[in-house]
């Protein structure tokens, strides 16, 4: 996908002055939180399963070679075939060899963000193949020619009535009001059941790939991946290796942590499990699959500091409890993934000059880190990558030189305090009146959007050294 | 007080307090005091490292690091009116140094505080001379440090309830940042500033009149904004609240 990053700061320039968009985003903000905490807190002891997924994946990220081989030798034994993908170029043409192997015209396509980052759709589009996405959401997407805002909800971004006016103008289907979520639903579920039935080749995702059985798990609220999965006769599971898990129990596992922290519901409508082709005694189901598991850099990303990214289990809630999220929306970031995982993951994935604003889009509040149900430490990354930023000389000189002074000032206590003396007082005399600055020398950032308080007087310090030195007496 | 001995407390100014707001380190003096402390203020001290630290500058934080680890690690405890600092102290310094300054740094952790989780939680301060009763309605910002980091959020409640006899208007999102992060505010303006501003709508619609918090930072942010919009919001350090110290201008207020 086409990378935008580099323009974050516009991009959020311009979505904070869509004033419809500010308030739907501002909704979002304040009740998907309120979901998620209502959906723990019923739970029960979700902190210890957190920690139980947070130390499975660990421990499976750690010897991810022992088991990826064991999900290869299980899969490959329930009659799937397996690819591995080295970069994402290497997933899209495995995956349109596949598609004109079999002759294919008609893709149909379940949620993935995996092929959102190697622009599978455009990729497939131009090798011939007419490409469907069947999840609501990613389907509102295709139609209006738009990326993602939200990696689960990815056309969160869009109001009912945008949506209305859409499929009025893009469906032939003559005079009506949908008027309802309902009549949208219907509309959606209409106009994709005959691609369903005519595709030639389905493509979903994976959240978890187990390896003691082969299995594929994907959890989702449409049913549209199974139809995806179950109805074309060649299915293609497009995912990365990062995704495998131990046991059938651990996929369960992160599946209760997943689906309270992305939507606040106990459980989704449809989880289902992908053991392979059809077999001789099933009435359905394709007669081939395939597995492409892309490497895309996590390996690179195992062997950094970054490694515990790779637990991330795109749950979407750092995105729906970031308030930088919701000030700026998802397009702002630019890439595939927004939000604070997103910040972290963008530069790992593609470059960190590239990404340059996005490990700054943080004030290290904290909120993310503590609903992550994989205890990723995000601020801690954003706050590393900076330093990164820095070390590379991609941070402008200016801050650098300005914070690498304060630093060596601030280990000279007596400068400090005079230099500190001096200045304060002289604001006081200059602002103390009037209690403020609106425009401050070095301080224009600041001064943009707010008045700089005037400092109340003398420094603490030396008043206080005042009152010592006259004890003392 | 859980011990019959006075505690000693080195106080940790916080450059904040120092430069732009003594009153509310004076306050703080006066509460530990009160509460049975024996406080002392480390004249060396300077700055805790938090703007070049969150800036990813490491190598320039360290010798800060280590400097308020030599002029603090003899104290019996340390305590700062921000969890941030507090919250740079116990969790960053860790994480910054490496070998034998890592075991001093945790050792320094394990004795620093937050001023109203130690008022509440350590020395259990549970009354004070009376202070004014006739607050205006008051909202409580919760700062992100302190909150997540020092597990700040019932103390200062509880003491302005037991001091003041002040119940909080709780405002919506109390919880959620305000938008100042350091040097965040200046790198990013335009969303810093929607930040802010939910921050003064959900205060407003609080009905209070009055915001206090436990972090300048935040509170030079939210009174500069509310300023600069021309809005009637006193803001006050809890600290100053709790110590009765209601007369000096609030902070972005003309002398
Ligand atoms: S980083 Fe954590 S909260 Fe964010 S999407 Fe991944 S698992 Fe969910």
């Amino acid at each position: 996908m086409e990378q935008h990053s580099q323009h974050f700061k516009e991009n959020a320039a311009r979505a904070l002055a869509d004033a419809s968009a500010v308030a739907q985003r501002d909704i979002l903000a304040l009740f998907t939180p309120l979901m998620r905490e209502a959906a723990v807190s019923e739970f029960g002891d979700f902190a210890a399963l957190r920690d139980h997924v947070k130390k499975m994946r660990q421990h499976t990220l750690d010897n991810l070679d022992y088991y990826l081989a064991r999900f290869e030798l299980e899969a490959t034994n329930n009659g799937n075939r397996i690819h591995y993908a080295e970069t994402a170029e290497d997933m899209n043409s495995i995956v349109l060899d596949i598609c004109q192997q079999h002759g294919a015209r008609k893709v149909a396509k379940g949620k993935s963000m995996v092929t959102e980052e190697t622009g599978l759709n455009d990729f497939l589009q131009r090798g011939g193949m007419e490409v469907l996405e069947t999840d609501l959401g990613e389907y509102i997407v295709q139609q209006a020619g738009e990326t993602p805002s939200h990696i689960v909800g990815p056309a969160l971004h869009k109001t009912q009535q945008q949506i209305r006016e859409q499929f009025l103008e893009n469906h032939d289907l003559g005079e009506r009001d949908l008027e309802s979520i309902g009549d949208l639903v219907g509309e959606a579920r209409t106009v994709l059941r005959d691609h369903f039935l005519e595709a030639d080749v389905g493509i979903i995702g994976s959240n978890a790939l187990i390896a003691e059985n082969g299995y594929s798990m994907l959890v989702t609220n449409e049913g549209n991946g199974d139809l995806c999965a179950n109805l074309p006769s060649v299915l293609i599971i497009c995912t990365t290796l990062d995704r495998v898990l131990p046991r059938a129990e651990d996929a369960t596992a992160i599946q209760r942590l997943l689906v309270r922290s992305a939507t606040g519901q106990p459980q989704t409508c449809y989880t289902s499990f992908y053991s392979g082709p059809r077999r001789a005694q099933d009435a359905d189901g394709p007669l081939e699959t395939h597995i492409v598991l892309l490497d895309g850099q996590r390996t690179d990303i195992l062997a950094s500091d970054y490694s515990e990214m790779l637990r991330c289990i795109r749950c979407g809630s750092c995105l729906n409890h970031c308030p930088i999220f919701a000030a700026t929306g998802g397009h702002s970031y630019g890439w595939v993934y927004p939000g604070p995982m997103g910040s972290v993951l963008t530069p790992l994935l593609t470059s960190l000059e590239a990404s340059e604003a996005l490990p700054n889009a943080c004030t290290s509040c904290g909120r993310c880190e503590e609903v992550c149900p994989s205890a990723i430490p995000l601020p801690d990354m954003l706050r590393d990558l900076r330093h990164e930023q820095s070390v590379q000389k991609i941070t402008p000189a200016s801050w650098r030189n300005g914070l690498r002074l304060h630093a060596w000032i601030a280990t000279r206590p007596r400068l400090y305090q005079a230099l500190t003396g001096i200045g304060i007082s002289l604001m006081h005399r200059l602002g103390g009146k009037k209690g403020g600055f609106s425009k401050l020398p070095l301080a224009s950032g600041w001064t943009s959007k707010r008045d700089f308080p005037a400092p109340q007087g003398e420094t603490f310090m030396r008043q206080y050294r005042r009152r010592s030195q006259s004890n003392e007496r | 007080m859980s011990e019959s001995i006075n505690p000693r407390v080195s106080l940790f100014v916080t450059c904040l307090a120092d430069l732009m707001r003594p009153s509310v380190a004076f306050a703080s003096i006066r509460l530990l005091e009160q509460a049975g402390c024996i406080v002392d203020v480390p004249l060396q001290q300077t700055c805790c490292g938090q703007p070049g630290y969150n800036s990813g500058e490491y190598e320039a934080t360290i010798p800060i690091a280590r400097q308020t680890i030599e002029l603090f690690e003899h104290a019996e405890y340390v305590v700062a009116p921000s969890g941030s600092c507090a919250g740079m102290i116990c969790h960053h310094y860790p994480k910054l140094l490496d070998g034998e300054w890592r075991e001093r740094a945790l050792a320094l952790a394990e004795k620093t505080f937050e001023l109203t989780s130690f008022l509440v939680d350590v020395v259990k301060l549970e009354s004070a001379p009376a202070v004014s009763t006739d607050l205006p309605p008051i909202t409580y910002h919760d700062s992100c440090a302190g909150l997540r980091e020092m597990g700040v959020k019932d103390q200062p409640r509880q003491l302005l309830k037991t001091l003041c006899d002040v119940e909080i208007n709780e405002m919506q999102q109390s919880d959620v940042c305000c938008g100042f992060g350091g040097t965040f505010c200046a790198k990013m303006p335009d969303i810093s500033e929607k930040m802010v501003d939910d921050k003064l709508r959900n205060a407003g619609n609080s009905g209070a009149t009055l915001l206090t918090g436990g972090d300048l930072g935040c509170l030079l942010n939210i009174a500069g904004r509310a300023r600069r919009q021309g809005l009637e919001l006193e803001v006050r350090h809890v600290a100053e609240i709790l110590s009765g110290d209601l007369y000096s201008p609030a902070i972005g207020e003309g002398d």
